[in-house]
């Protein structure tokens, strides 16, 4: 049975146009293409200029990320059958385009550097394992599995106007990750970090990234178990 | 023209786990380190790895390195060199703490100590019965690790270039390798790095087949770079096959699915691998599991309307152990499978998973090749580490969880080398007055071309010939019709065409590029392979099956040595394997049952 589909792309490609445009492609689809990746892998085997990042296929790397139908997203874990016959696809919105649908991520990747994102531990490490309490690892479920894909930030209107001073949803995300992991020493100073009316309170609680992420994280909880800190903190 | 030349004290080319476990040594030690990634740190194929990182911790079970390292060569089909194999068990605690430290959120215990989970030919007292030594995070172990280790780089200022594809090796008039030829994928331009030291990290081929548990950037850019330059591929005839690839679909469900008591099934609903391996059942190592699979289908006990796969059932784990131990296994069966784990079995398929081979070392990561009659002759400047490297720990076949370690031990012992050998002080070689010309040549070609077959075409029918003739099971015929096939697809890959000819993050050309690669990787392996007269772990051959001289058709007397395959000329030489570990004794040989 053909499946016909309508694709609408975002095209620019500085070395040769002025301006982005939507450029149309008509695709029939076999059983096996499943998932929208696939669909778009065959896309390039028409059109090989058509640019996309992708890598593992199954929903851990984070590469291909776009925004589908108007809804961040990733291309592999996006079953076609969850599509309409037409597909409108941009890049992610809110960063530079480099090319087609590929972004430059150096904003988001600087927000998440800008919250350590790693354990700081000062006193000498035991011969084995820093024992954990199984309560005290479960904390970490829900914020370490995060890829790093971005859709959530690039969906959040308020990392849209503030790239550069909110730290957005998965920077926040990774940061309770840390403040949360009961192995770690500098937790105020992560708190500290945070206080500020851009970094951390530019979240107005509006929940694209809960919405949107692929792998079903809450960075909005994350966010306001963070604001409780602080608020008891002052307290 | 002038390229711009990057000089750094060491570049390691590859970004997942050996890449980073050494970067981060190299950094902590205050030498400048340059990593160059053809995707963002974290999306390197180590973030896919599920099950768990081997190390016999005993923290569930008693266990100690001397079973790890039995089980280690018995896996291995006892291919492996046992020294290197004896290094890797008895390191292997240590790297895992050191991981610990750095704040991998590994699963935990009641009494606080990391969790781990039973695996693939791992044993307690030699075979006797299955032991914990996974150590695990749920079944998102690689994913942890990796970000991690991308973590404990931020963490150290090591320097990253992303989305930079390394090209070619750059050897001076002596053999030495003093940098690398890369190209930044975002404006398209080609730079020099100029480096005292080179170090792979740059993961395996796995795309070379068609149905693969691989992503499409594991295309073997490390060995083809090796082979152009000259350097031997070691043991590439074995492939592993991963019992259980989602049917259809090829992405992975771990090993730790038995690990935490899943069974397979054939279709009168017996578990069948009880016959087969009366020990460790399930739990059998990887080619052994796979090849009972293949042979329950092939008498026709197979599942579905087409008799085709193996069911892989979790229904009797409940609903909790799983959403706690194994979420990404429910995931995946949900999006790839449509079928809820929780409730009913999971068609699977052995499916391409893991290179055994690679580029020859010894166990500092140092290259080694033959020269002047010394099988393993180094290299200077240039380290293999990971999956593109053979050093060889998993000989034949490796046992699951044996990956990240062995990512995690030679990755660090790399590094240590270099910081041991005063790398810093030393000055760098002079680059040659001809570094860059080779690899920019080869995109000129490219940038040049208007006729000429697509690269992508040429790929997909070189892949679906290594499918054909280097599967699960091989019989002699198969394999030498495989060598003509692949040698002849090889020629037309010379000559491809790119309609695409922007300088701007230009995937079609990064494509184009990675063919080159691919075709070096299938040709060692369809060369090697069709040579090898035996059956050996993964290297199952019809032909050569069991006999009271040979049991399981392995013949110790002509074959227990590694393949050295060379590009040109598809030229074949051998060396022996290692049998002698550091200070224990050897594991004699025996015929493998489980």
């Amino acid at each position: 049975m053909a499946d016909k589909r309508t694709f609408e792309i975002y095209r620019y490609d500085p070395d040769k146009d002025a301006k982005p445009y939507m450029q149309t492609f008509e695709v029939e689809l076999e059983g096996t293409e499943r998932m929208l990746l696939d669909a778009l892998m065959k896309l390039k085997k028409m059109d090989d200029s058509v640019s996309f990042r992708r890598s593992c296929r199954e929903g851990v790397c984070g590469s291909d990320a776009m925004n589908i139908n108007g809804k961040n997203g990733l291309a592999c874990l996006t079953n076609m059958q969850t599509l309409p016959q037409k597909i409108t696809l941009r890049p992610l919105p809110g960063l530079p385009v480099v090319r087609d649908l590929i972004v430059d991520m150096s904003m988001f990747f600087k927000q998440y550097h800008s919250i350590k994102p790693y354990i700081v531990n000062e006193t000498v490490a035991p011969e084995k394992e820093r024992l954990q309490s199984q309560e005290d690892r479960e904390e970490l479920n829900g914020l370490y599995e995060c890829i790093l894909c971005a859709c959530c930030s690039t969906s959040c209107p308020s990392f849209w106007w503030n790239p550069d001073k909110f730290v957005g949803p998965a920077g926040l995300l990774a940061a309770y990750r840390f403040i949360a992991d009961t192995r770690d020493q500098v937790r105020e100073e992560r708190l500290d970090n945070l206080e500020d009316p851009y970094r951390l309170f530019r979240c107005h609680t509006i929940m694209n990234c809960v919405d949107v992420c692929p792998k079903g994280l809450n960075p909005t909880k994350a966010i306001g178990k963070i604001k409780d800190m602080l608020v008891k903190r002052a307290a | 023209m002038a390229l711009s030349v990057h000089k750094y004290d060491a570049v390691v080319v590859g970004a997942g786990g050996a890449g980073m476990r050494c970067s981060l040594q190299l950094a902590r030690a205050g030498l400048r380190v340059a990593v160059l990634s053809k995707v963002f740190p974290t999306r390197s194929h180590t973030v896919a790895a599920q099950g768990g990182i081997g190390a016999s911790l005993g923290n569930m079970d008693e266990d100690n390195w001397h079973y790890h390292f039995y089980d280690t060569v018995k896996g291995s089909d006892w291919l492996g060199d046992q020294d290197a194999i004896e290094f890797m068990c008895r390191e292997a605690p240590k790297v895992v703490y050191e991981l610990e430290h750095m704040g991998m959120p590994f699963d935990r215990n009641p009494d606080g100590t990391i969790y781990q989970r039973p695996f693939g030919g791992h044993s307690a007292k030699y075979g006797e019965k299955p032991v914990p030594r996974a150590c695990a995070a749920a079944d998102r172990t690689g994913h942890a690790m990796l970000h991690t280790l991308y973590q404990q780089n931020v963490k150290s200022n090591t320097t990253f270039f992303v989305e930079w594809m390394a090209l070619d090796i750059i050897r001076d008039a002596e053999g030495d390798v003093v940098g690398v030829t890369a190209l930044e994928m975002e404006t398209g331009e080609v730079s020099i790095f100029h480096a005292k030291c080179v170090l792979f990290a740059t993961g395996g081929a796995g795309r070379i087949f068609a149905a693969s548990t691989n992503a499409f950037i594991n295309t073997g850019d490390g060995l083809g770079m090796a082979a152009r330059a000259g350097i031997p591929l070691e043991d590439m005839e074995f492939w592993q096959f991963h019992p259980t690839g989602v049917h259809n679909a090829g992405v992975l469900l771990t090993e730790g699915c038995r690990g935490e008591g899943a069974i397979l099934r054939n279709k009168d609903g017996e578990r069948f691998m009880e016959r087969y391996a009366p020990k460790l059942k399930d739990l059998a190592p990887r080619d052994f599991v796979s090849r009972c699979m293949d042979q329950e289908i092939k008498e026709g006990r197979g599942c579905g309307p087409n008799g085709d796969y193996i069911a892989l059932d979790l229904t009797h784990l409940g609903g909790e152990t799983i959403m706690k131990r194994l979420p990404s296994v429910h995931e995946i069966g949900k999006n790839f499978a449509n079928v809820d784990v929780i409730k009913e079995p999971i068609p699977v398929v052995p499916t391409i998973h893991y290179q055994m081979g690679g580029i020859p070392t010894n166990i500092h990561g140092q290259v080694v090749v033959p020269r002047n009659g010394n099988p393993n002759t180094v290299v200077n400047g240039f380290y293999a580490i990971g999956e593109c490297s053979c050093v060889s720990v998993h000989g034949a076949n490796r046992l699951g969880t044996n990956s990240l370690l062995d990512l995690l031990v030679f990755g660090r012992a790399a590094g240590n080398h270099l910081i041991e050998t005063a790398l810093a002080s030393k000055a760098h070689k002079p680059l040659p007055a001809n570094a860059a010309d080779y690899s920019l040549a080869r995109i000129a070609k490219l940038d040049q071309s208007n006729s000429g077959e697509y690269p992508q075409d040429v790929a997909n029918d070189l892949r679906r010939a290594m499918q054909t003739h280097a599967g699960v099971f091989r019989t002699q015929k198969s394999m030498d019709e495989g060598v003509v096939k692949v040698l002849a697809i090889a020629e037309r890959a010379a000559s491809l065409s790119l309609k695409d000819k922007s300088k701007v993050f230009n995937t079609a050309r990064i494509e184009a590029l990675e063919v080159a690669n691919l075709m070096e990787a299938a040709k060692a392996t369809m060369v090697s392979a069709a040579a090898r007269k035996e059956s050996r772990g993964a290297h199952t051959v019809d032909d050569y099956g069991d006999t009271p001289e040979h049991p399981l058709g392995r013949n110790d007397e002509v074959w227990m040595k590694h393949t050295l395959w060379y590009s040109e000329g598809n030229r074949l030489d051998y060396k022996p394997v290692q049998t002698k570990p550091l200070t224990v004794d050897t594991v004699p040989l025996a015929k493998r049952t489980f």
